[in-house]
């Protein structure tokens, strides 16, 4: 029963993976802001399809609201709003870039090179779990972090008062 | 699926958005892998999450999404303010605020 789905998981994961990391480079390298916020928003579409994949459908669906339907159209309002076609484009001298690929490039090599020495047999994932369904997330969402969610309530209202306060033009009032 | 693939692309993902902190002075797209980054780590998150059959992984995604929001919508107040002073929007010109 796992195995008939195996191939075919297989290859959807290997694709949105491809898309994923393409669009995340493509976000780094691109020029124009704007670009940059469509490759992201492509990044998210796919990191969605991951979610469904692993069978959390409530957090699919929320990311895909909170991302694409809210971060995106704030940081799109921003783009539109400020005048960003500035004459030269902004960039680090290429020695600081260098330097900043390379620290990354680091990284990666400590953050994979951990999985060297772990047998690739063991840790393979149930697909067939309901944990990720809205009744399962609810119930442990509503019993055990209740509190938590409560005080992300009170985060929500400081950050609304905090831009509401900064955005104000204090010039004019 | 091993849980190898996803800790691989997490890392990966992380670390575009990592190189991409570092590279960029936009500070609008600085703004933007900071996102990439919260986003690997949530994706990490689900599929241990998933590993374990324990759902608190997946709450933890929810929380660190409600606290990305916050910090997009104060993040980008202060991004606007800084460009109605400056007429930039240039990550090095915000080493002023120290003096």
């Amino acid at each position: 029963m796992y195995y008939k789905y195996f191939k075919m998981e297989q290859y959807i994961f290997y694709s949105l993976s491809t898309v994923a990391v393409f669009s995340a480079l493509m976000m780094v390298i691109s020029k124009k802001p704007i670009h940059s916020l469509l490759y992201l928003l492509l990044c998210f579409f796919t990191l969605a399809g991951h979610y469904i994949l692993l069978n959390a459908q409530f957090l699919a669906i929320v990311h895909i609201i909170v991302y694409a339907g809210a971060i995106m159209v704030l940081f799109l309002f921003t783009v539109m709003l400020l005048n960003l076609n500035i004459k030269g484009e902004m960039q680090k001298p290429l020695v600081a870039r260098i330097v900043a690929v390379v620290a990354g490039g680091l990284l990666l090599v400590a953050l994979v090179g951990l999985l060297k020495g772990m047998d690739s047999s063991t840790g393979i994932m149930q697909t067939d779990n309901q944990i990720g369904l809205m009744k399962n997330i609810s119930n442990t969402l509503f019993n055990e972090y209740v509190l938590p969610f409560e005080v992300a309530s009170v985060l929500f209202l400081t950050a609304m008062v905090g831009a509401v306060m900064l955005g104000k033009d204090e010039s004019k009032v | 699926m091993p849980i190898n693939n996803y800790i691989v692309l997490s890392s990966l993902l992380f670390v575009i958005g990592l190189v991409g902190v570092l590279v960029k002075r936009n500070a609008l797209v600085v703004f933007m892998s900071i996102e990439l980054m919260l986003n690997s780590v949530n994706l990490l998150f689900a599929a241990f999450s998933v590993y374990h059959n324990n759902a608190s992984g997946q709450i933890m995604v929810i929380f660190i999404m409600v606290v990305a929001a916050a910090e997009v919508a104060a993040g980008l107040a202060i991004l606007v303010l800084t460009y109605r002073t400056n007429h930039s929007i240039d990550i090095n010109l915000l080493n002023t605020l120290k003096h």
